[in-house]
């Protein structure tokens, strides 16, 4: 069994393998540290030249990446903790993403700035967020997010291979668990209908026919939302289909519109701040292509609009919880 | 080289080269063109002209190769034409003609060209030049990194991690420094404490003064600071005293008459017209005719295509 961690090391070390050009920055991803989450361990061992543990620069480490990325080469950044990727707003905005474009011509920029993130390990306020919702929108950076039911060394290559920059959230928590196989998740089994690289869809494994409740969700999100669709199904009889994306936006909905105007109810969970947030930006793509033909209004599980607390008892209050996302939906189905 | 070592060039010793001259003016008549075409409604937006700096990246073009990766910045137009001698490729690209080196979608202050690069944010630069010059180190290249900023640039948090970064990493890293005295409109003693030689002092950084306008003292005086720079003796930060003439942006220099007239007083177009005012005269001609001739061509063209990839 492969831990969601064990398998992005794995990616690292493939795509270093694979391109004597790339190059990692981060503070303390050297060996022996090897990372805060251990995700760079021996990398530094095998590519010395290439894997740099930093000072703590987080503007400057997406600035140099940059510079790398216009030479000609490619670049990983480990940001320590995905909060403190404000610190290089500037660098991944109006250097990484504009340089795409501004220069009358396409102009490649190969960067992957990876952000640790999300709660749930009592970090507190500066060290807990998801700040997905700051990094949609912006022309030409892409938002990606590791899940337990995508081999990351695909999701690497392709964000490597994609000439634009993006930046990729990986839940912390998720580190630690393991990567999908049949028996991980209930009955809950991954199938791919939406192609290589595109959404993962669980549903139980001895349901084919159309779900109630369709639930859209990133990797970081998305067990506590396959909880959910089993407390919902055994105690209501309510059938999900959680629809895992690893690419967040620009996000394409179009494969999904079946599936979604044939629910009961659509869902959105995220671990973001409600307000402005990937999950109303999908649900605004989702009305867009499906008004008339939806059931009820999208549901919207944000994280509250508030602080992230460190003390766990009430991290809880503002973070989804499976029973959250159970209750929202139930609600739905019945208001 | 010591660190904080001064030179002074003011002498004029070597002569007239005809074509530094001819890039100077050529640069000076730009520069004066732009706020012409602004006067007179042609020129959209805003630009930032290097009046006075001319012999900045003059001095320092030979010295450099054409793979060293340049970075400038929003008062770039003097770098741009000292490198690549194209004045109707950056008026189309400032007036969104074809020909124009980005299309029209970078303007003024968004160049990129080769290993020439312009960006419009203070300070940006300089942690993406420290990625170049960490890939001409790691790939073996001989290249040097470039980077143009101005004395208000070092309000930037950016510079000291870059600096940092240099420093640490050894890098073939140049930071030029315009100190024109004035950040906008603000003059530089009023936002900076201490001085920019104690800056790059603390990181360990070589720091060579430059006053005076003579291109071919200042480039004699530099090439032996490129070249350890080049060949792995690490960074190095070269301070011009330098001289804004004309305004900011357009129409927005708040100093007086008589500040601006003192500005004018180091001015190296006086003092290259004193060594000798008839080769002075026949070349300014030149590039007055050249670049009047150049706006002609570029205003007469269709509007640029942006062609988006």
């Amino acid at each position: 069994m492969e831990r969601v961690a064990e398998n992005l090391n794995r990616a690292l070390h493939a795509a270093f393998a694979a391109d004597p050009e790339l190059f990692l920055l981060g503070e303390d991803v050297a060996d022996p540290y090897g990372g805060a989450f251990k995700i760079t361990k021996g990398l530094s061992s095998g590519y010395p030249d290439r894997v740099l543990s930093t000072p703590i620069s987080e503007q400057s480490l997406v600035g140099v990446a940059n510079g790398l990325a216009l030479s000609g080469g490619r670049a990983i950044v480990e940001i320590m903790f995905g909060d403190f990727a404000t610190l290089a707003f500037d660098q991944i905005v109006n250097f990484a993403a504009k340089s795409v474009a501004m220069y009358g011509r396409r102009v490649e920029v190969p960067v992957i700035v990876r952000c640790p993130t999300g709660g749930r390990r009592g970090y507190g306020p500066t060290h807990s967020q998801s700040l997905q919702k700051h990094f949609i929108g912006v022309p030409h950076l892409s938002v990606h997010e590791i899940s337990p039911f995508h081999d990351s060394t695909a999701l690497l290559a392709g964000l490597l291979a994609d000439g634009e920059p993006a930046v990729l959230f990986e839940d912390k928590v998720l580190y630690t668990q393991p990567m999908h196989e049949p028996g991980t998740d209930g009955p809950f089994v991954a199938d791919y209908p939406f192609g290589a690289g595109g959404p993962a869809r669980l549903r139980a494994s001895d349901g084919d026919d159309a779900a109630d409740c369709v639930i859209i969700v990133p990797g970081g999100v998305a067990r506590r939302a396959l909880a959910a669709a089993g407390t919902l199904f055994a105690e209501h009889e309510i059938t999900c289909e959680v629809i895992v994306p690893t690419r967040l936006y620009p996000f394409d909905v179009e494969p999904l519109l079946p599936a979604l105007a044939g629910a009961e109810v659509v869902c959105l969970v995220e671990d973001c701040a409600a307000g402005g947030t990937w999950g109303s930006e999908v649900a605004a793509r989702v009305y867009e292509r499906l008004w008339g033909r939806l059931r009820r209004p999208v549901v919207l599980c944000s994280a509250e609009a508030e602080v992230i607390p460190t003390a766990a008892h009430l991290e809880q209050t503002v973070l989804p919880q499976a029973s959250d996302i159970h209750r929202a939906i139930w609600e739905a189905l019945h208001a | 080289m010591k660190e904080g070592t001064a030179v002074s060039v003011a002498g004029f010793d070597a002569g007239i080269d005809v074509e530094d001259l001819s890039t100077l003016l050529m640069i000076r008549h730009f520069e004066q063109t732009v706020l012409d075409l602004f006067a007179r409604g042609l020129l959209n937006g805003t630009t930032h002209t290097c009046l006075g700096q001319e012999y900045v990246p003059v001095a320092l073009g030979p010295l450099l190769a054409p793979d060293d990766f340049v970075f400038s910045n929003h008062r770039g137009h003097g770098h741009y034409l000292a490198r690549f001698d194209d004045p109707e490729g950056l008026l189309a690209e400032m007036t969104g003609r074809e020909g124009a080196v980005c299309s029209g979608v970078g303007g003024s202050q968004h160049i990129f060209r080769g290993t020439y690069l312009s960006t419009g944010v203070q300070g940006e630069s300089l942690p993406v030049a420290v990625g170049t010059a960490l890939w001409f180190q790691r790939t073996g290249r001989p290249g040097v990194a470039v980077a143009y900023i101005g004395d208000g640039t070092w309000g930037e948090g950016a510079v000291y991690e870059a600096l940092n970064l240099a420093a640490l990493w050894r890098l073939p890293l140049l930071v030029v420094v315009e100190n024109n005295g004035i950040a906008q409109t603000t003059p530089t003693a009023r936002a900076m404490a201490g001085d920019i030689a104690g800056r790059a002092a603390a990181f360990g950084i070589a720091h060579v003064s430059v006053t005076g306008s003579d291109v071919a003292a200042i480039r004699a005086r530099l090439a032996p600071v490129v070249e350890r720079t080049r060949t792995g003796g690490g960074p190095a930060v070269v301070e011009f005293a330098t001289h804004r003439l004309g305004p900011h942006s357009k129409g927005d220099d708040t100093r007086s008459a008589a500040e601006v007239a003192a500005e004018r007083e180091h001015d190296w177009h006086d003092a290259y017209r004193r060594l000798d005012p008839d080769l002075f005269a026949k070349v300014e001609d030149e590039q007055r005719t050249r670049i009047a001739e150049a706006v002609d061509r570029v205003l007469a063209r269709p509007a640029s295509v942006w062609e988006r990839g």
